[in-house]
């Protein structure tokens, strides 16, 4: 229709401007839905490389981990064994582990040991499962100046062929399991939430991966799946070619998917069952301690009541239950010679650069 | 109600047709949308690794134009208020205009916010478990959604009272419209409050970012309508006064004004104090460590709100010619500083201190544009159909053929 017949709404005239049903105007009323519809179809077309999977009626209904009762709880965990069984091919041992009671869950970490090896770090990605391409990690290692406790200052993607490095020492970061925890209160579908033994989980099939609570953490200590986690395939092996790890737990360490988010949960289908956390058992230097923190008798509560510990950030008030401490001569079993020249300027003369603690 | 879809039916009929340059813009603008959804299927595929985004920089573009956009819809307001409050009444169908304006300025934030989902075929958990009142998100969703209701209810009354040549009945508006005032102002505090609640980021963790917002959505907002309202003026018969304009010029000039003194008063504190919360704010205007992406878009930024202010403030913004630029100058300027100066400097450095910047991916421009192109093709349609229902020229065949009305007379 020209514009003379159906001026837009820009005419004068008192005509109306509904258009009249013409034998010319329906056809090209016609001829436009179905060229409207073929180019919608044309601009939808990545669709067809969809997982569908992941899109059944089965997940679109699953009720919240809290929500469910043992019964559908049982269906869920066989319908992943289920999905890890043909994806992986491996028959994994996943459960639904229940935190105990009279437990809470604490670490602290000694960084007079530490020496930076970053064993912690890949021990984590194999217990706990994580997307190896794009890799995730929950464990940064910040190798930090000496005489500074400013993590500004760290460096996190420091390559040495040997660590330590003499003039620094280093801090392992992981999620710091706050009481006060900022992820969980911005969460807005309650896909996150602490565990009474303290641990915040996630329930990867609820969370709808808006990042809130990444932005809110003040530890870095939370990872998203931007893609569908990717592992190396071995296709020599017929049975779990990913090399996955099959002690999997709900709320813990069973594959994730796209688009939602994960971070470190203590190991706790290992620390509910008696086992300590991986970063913990592979740690060449004892720097890592876990336990009970109601307990007063276990590691992790006599280091709190004995040494002298600090939390990260404890001005942002997440009263976090991950804590450090440094318990040896600063910063950790060097021969006390290779302090007194060292990079940072000379020692004061008369000064024994050990430390309080000789 | 079978009268009010046959309103909707010939409401839609009415957007297919117009001359050739309508005709042109719904084409054009039809084509960057079939681009957006394409970019967008790609990603809903393969996830948001089709994104500049990291779990360093953890939101970028859409959060940014979502931002924006709040900020845009509660503008509305500021044509209201002259209206309602002061019963400035020559400009009473205009608010319509600015209202409609803002139901498309939702229906895109909305939009962004659910591109930037990860999973955004789970939205419904939102409302199986809202994490109300905690999650400051959870606020936005109710903040957001009433403002669209309210005004979808506002513009719909009245623009369907004007098709059926009946008089607005004031209960059934006018408390909306009061409500509707006081929700703008909420809206984008909401939306401040989702970002200065966040203590682990010093950068957002300000007072000053909830009155920031709105004064410049107040200058950025009627700046946008300033100009749609001229096109509407030159493409319809529909009468737009020079009065009108001259409020608005008015509005946005204090507007800016005022934006640009809450600005220097943010980077006195930063900058004077000189407190280690400053590594953001430092990275944003001159860089750190080596890493400067954003300095030369917030220098643009500022420049071009200083000259849109130079401009308001000398008589030459009586020019339309110069008050559009200045308009533009503004509605660009405050867009950048939204989204590259408040949103991406966040993350930057990380909370352990890692620099890791922030450049969108061709997609995710190609997701944004679509969403503007398709916000941009909702308002042309809301006008498009109010125009001449307000004018007059599209009335209900219910009316009774009295000749009281001798606009409608054609229609019959």
């Amino acid at each position: 229709m020209s514009a003379a017949n159906n001026p837009t709404g820009g005419g004068t005239g008192p005509e109306p401007v509904a258009p009249e049903v013409t034998r010319r105007g329906f056809l090209r009323g016609t001829l436009g839905a179905v060229g409207g519809v073929a180019a919608l179809a044309a601009a939808l077309s990545p669709l067809k490389d969809i997982d569908k999977e992941d899109y059944t009626l089965e997940k679109f209904l699953q009720k919240h981990y809290k929500e469910m009762t043992p019964e559908e709880m049982k269906k869920v965990l066989a319908r992943i064994r289920k999905e890890v069984e043909r994806e992986y091919k491996l028959s994994p041992h996943l459960r639904d582990v229940k935190p105990i009671d009279g437990v809470q869950f604490g670490y602290a970490l000694n960084l007079g040991r530490c020496i930076g090896c970053r064993k912690c770090v890949y021990a984590c990605v194999a217990e706990n499962n994580q997307s190896r391409s794009p890799q995730i990690q929950y464990i940064r290692v910040l190798e930090m100046p000496r005489g500074s406790v400013d993590i500004e200052r760290g460096n996190h993607h420091y390559d040495r062929p040997t660590v330590p490095d003499e003039d620094h020492y280093y801090m392992p970061i992981q999620c710091h399991q706050c009481a006060n925890p900022p992820c969980v209160k911005v969460c807005p579908v309650e896909a996150t939430w602490q565990e009474p033994d303290g641990v915040t989980v996630i329930d990867y099939d609820w969370c709808i991966g808006c990042r809130y609570c990444e932005a809110a953490c003040p530890y870095w200590a939370r990872r998203f799946n931007f893609t569908k986690p990717g592992f190396p395939r071995d296709e020599a092996k017929s049975e779990n070619p990913c090399g996955l790890n099959p002690d999997m737990a709900y709320l813990s360490n069973r594959p994730r998917m796209r688009g939602v988010m994960e971070k470190c949960h203590f190991c706790l289908q290992r620390s509910r069952e008696g086992r300590r956390p991986a970063c913990l058992e592979v740690c060449p230097v004892g720097a890592r301690k876990f336990g009970n923190l109601l307990d007063p008798d276990s590691e992790v509560a006599r280091i709190l009541a004995e040494k002298h510990v600090f939390v990260l950030k404890q001005e942002v008030g997440t009263l976090p239950r991950f804590f450090y401490y440094f318990d040896q001569e600063y910063p950790r079993d060097i021969p006390l010679s290779a302090f007194k020249t060292s990079a940072t300027g000379p020692a004061l003369p008369g000064t024994p650069m050990t430390g309080g603690e000789a | 109600m079978k009268e009010y879809f046959r309103f909707l039916g010939r409401c839609f009929r009415v957007s297919f047709v117009g001359d050739w340059r309508y005709q042109l813009w719904m084409l054009v603008l039809t084509f960057v949308v079939l681009l957006g959804v394409n970019a967008y299927a790609k990603q809903f595929v393969h996830g948001l690794i089709e994104t500049g985004m990291t779990d360093q920089v953890s939101w970028g573009l859409y959060i940014a134009n979502f931002t924006y956009l709040v900020g845009m819809a509660a503008a509305a307001v500021m044509l209201v208020i002259p209206v309602y409050i002061y019963r400035k009444h020559e400009l009473h169908d205009l608010v319509i205009f600015g209202e409609l304006f803002a139901v498309a300025a939702i229906i895109m934030c909305l939009a962004f916010v659910n591109v930037d989902l990860g999973r955004p075929d789970r939205f419904m958990h939102i409302f199986w478990r809202f994490n109300f009142p905690r999650s400051m998100l959870t606020w936005d969703v109710v903040a957001l959604g009433g403002y669209l209701l309210l005004n979808l209810h506002i513009c719909g009354y009245l623009i369907y009272c004007s098709y059926r040549k009946r008089k607005p009945h004031f209960v059934f508006y006018i408390p909306f419209v009061f409500v509707a005032i006081g929700w703008a102002v909420s809206i984008h505090t909401v939306t401040a409050f989702l970002y200065v609640g966040l203590g682990g980021r010093p950068f957002w963790n300000s007072a000053i970012i909830a009155p920031r917002f709105l004064a410049s959505a107040f200058a950025a907002g009627p700046a946008f309508i300033i100009i749609t309202l001229q096109i509407i003026r030159r493409t319809t018969a529909y009468r737009i006064t020079d009065e009108a304009l001259a409020l608005l010029r008015n509005i946005v000039t204090v507007a800016l004004a005022i934006n640009m003194f809450l600005l220097g008063c943010e980077l006195f504190t930063e900058f004077y104090t000189h407190s280690a919360h400053m590594a953001s704010t430092v990275y944003l205007f001159f860089g750190l460590r080596g890493y400067h992406a954003l300095v030369p878009w917030i220098w643009t930024s500022i420049a071009m709100n200083l000259v849109a202010m130079v401009i308001l403030f000398l008589p030459l913004a009586r020019s339309l010619k110069y008050l559009n630029l200045a308009c533009v100058l503004m509605i660009v300027g405050i867009w950048i500083e939204k989204g590259m100066g408040l949103i991406v400097p966040a993350f930057i450095p990380s909370p352990l201190g890692e620099m890791v910047e922030y450049k969108p991916t061709l997609n995710e421009i190609l997701v944004c544009l679509g969403i503007w192109a398709f916000g941009l093709l909702l308002y042309t349609i809301f006008v498009r159909v109010t125009v001449p229902v307000l004018s007059g020229r599209l009335v209900s065949d219910q009316v009774e053929t009295s000749g009281a009305h001798p606009a409608r007379s054609g229609a019959s």
